[in-house]
């Protein structure tokens, strides 16, 4: 404190400057004040690093299990992927679960913007995953419904008093409408990709049901317009790209299906693939 | 849950989602006008006709402050309590600028800096984040910002109206303040963004009173025994 009025006052030309900084010693109600804001402000900018810094684990999980995810496709037992997809999606459900608790008592829309990507690419990986497992878009209550955490509490001095040495404490993380969004916005581009690996597997039935899954989404955000956050609107333009792509991969399978022998098509659209797959990837 | 029957939910929440933002937004113009009006008031402060005229000014202030309360009061009640960061940009603003007229009152009034309870209760708010709408700590801050640099003005336009005094006690005042940010450490937000400006507002009072003193205008004793 002393070393920065002392730094203060060297850059003054005034006279008075002396006397000046003297009055502004750290007794004064000013400062003091300052002093409160300045642990108000640096509490709030912890809280907030922290957060990013669990979202962004949230991030790169979810990125990982839905790369799992792809690789299923050409793995013997599906199964035994989807399983470790469950398992990935259960550490980064730990992980949300440090979210609720650093929001615990918080008004979560304070620090939403430290979490969102987080939380959007876990829609996205939660929604890919049931999507392989059911084949129907997974409703914004199933993902809340898993966001529920319990947390044994390190009891107060009260509570040991009444014998109980340990409560458990029901945490809740409410996914927003618009994130969900935004994660579901993100899943067509997953899908996508998925088509066109799986016409590359040989695999003619997926693109078609994928096509028929993709315009129902594309409808509802046709739907939303542009009441939605601004986001939407970006997104929207490279949902509409992936659609494209998967019809028109379904179009080429129903033209060239229909001339070629159904032994043959694998190889015609492995070879295809080759092809597209470059451009596909800068996507 | 089919996929359109997601997406009508979701379409559902977001048109509830305009209403409100719609609604916040209406009483917020009506809150920007009475912020408006108070600055007209206080304005005249700079004419050298209105240095007399600061504690009626000041009444005429606080009265507009009145209205600000029930404007705000109904504010409160058109979205959840809990959600107030959701829709904060929205008074964002206006709060600052508010935050900025009562900070200016109170200083033309007693020449001390306002305190962030003192602003609340001007403007019929809370200070904790707990007991409801509240006044942040930032926009507190940003609106104590805004007034260095109306205080700034007010020093080369008391010189012109002939107190040479104004300035130096502003000028203890201001540096003040600058001790106090310096304190904080601010991150690459809007917040920094204003407080990057104070040290032009110090400079420019330094100058004013660097000019008084040279032609020996200022006296010193006063400004010392000031504070």
């Amino acid at each position: 404190m002393n070393k920065r009025d002392g730094e203060g006052s060297s850059r003054k030309n005034v006279d008075s400057a002396q006397e000046q900084d003297m009055s502004t010693n750290s007794s004064s109600s000013v400062i003091a004040a300052f002093r409160v804001f300045q642990q108000e402000l640096d509490t709030k900018h912890d809280k907030y690093e922290r957060l990013v810094k669990i979202s962004r684990d949230v991030t790169i999980e979810s990125k990982r299990t839905i790369f799992l995810l792809h690789r299923m496709t050409n793995v013997p037992d599906p199964e035994d992927v989807l399983n470790d997809a469950e398992v990935k999606l259960d550490g980064v459900r730990q992980k949300i679960g440090q979210i609720a608790e650093e929001l615990r008592g918080e008004d979560i829309f304070q620090f939403h913007r430290a979490f969102t990507p987080g939380i959007q690419e876990y829609v996205e990986a939660v929604s890919f995953l049931h999507y392989i497992r059911h084949r129907s878009l997974i409703s914004l209550e199933e993902i809340n419904a898993r966001l529920v955490f319990m947390r044994t509490e390190k009891a107060d001095a009260k509570g040991s008093a009444e014998g109980q040495p340990l409560g458990t404490q029901v945490l809740t993380f409410q996914v927003t409408p618009s994130d969900y969004l935004l994660g579901v916005a993100d899943l067509t581009g997953e899908l996508m990709r998925m088509c066109i690996s799986s016409v590359g597997n040989g695999d003619i039935d997926t693109p078609f049901q994928l096509s028929q899954f993709l315009r129902q989404i594309h409808d509802g955000f046709s739907y939303i317009g542009n009441t939605g956050p601004y986001e939407v609107s970006k997104k929207l333009h490279t949902l509409r790209q992936s659609l494209g792509k998967v019809e028109d991969a379904c179009y080429t399978l129903r033209v060239r299906g229909s001339e070629i022998p159904k032994h043959m098509l694998a190889d015609v659209f492995s070879s295809r693939t080759t092809l597209i797959d470059p451009e596909e990837g800068v996507v | 849950m089919s996929v359109t029957e997601m997406f009508s939910y979701i379409q559902g929440f977001l048109s509830a989602d305009q209403d409100v933002r719609e609604d916040i937004r209406k009483v917020v113009q009506t809150l920007e006008q009475t912020a408006r009006e108070i600055l007209t008031v206080l304005q005249s402060v700079h004419q050298p006709s209105g240095f007399k005229e600061i504690p009626s000014k000041c009444t005429k202030a606080r009265e507009l402050f009145c209205t600000v309360r029930t404007q705000i009061a109904d504010l409160k009640t058109k979205f959840p309590v809990e959600q107030y960061y959701r829709f904060h940009e929205h008074w964002r603003f206006v709060l600052q600028r508010l935050a900025f007229l009562a900070a200016f009152v109170v200083y033309l009034e007693t020449e001390t800096l306002v305190t962030r309870e003192e602003v609340a209760q001007i403007l019929g708010i809370e200070v904790v984040r707990e007991k409801g709408f509240h006044l942040d700590v930032e926009d507190y801050l940003a609106g104590v910002l805004i007034m260095a640099s109306e205080l700034s003005r007010l020093a080369v336009n008391s010189v012109t109206a002939g107190d040479y005094n104004r300035p130096l006690r502003i000028s203890n005042f201001i540096n003040e303040l600058d001790s106090g940010f310096r304190l904080l450490n601010l991150k690459n937000d809007p917040l920094r963004k204003r407080y990057d400006g104070l040290k032009y507002d110090v400079k420019k009072i330094e100058e004013v009173v660097y000019d008084l003193s040279i032609r020996g205008l200022a006296k010193e004793p006063e400004s010392v025994g000031d504070k």
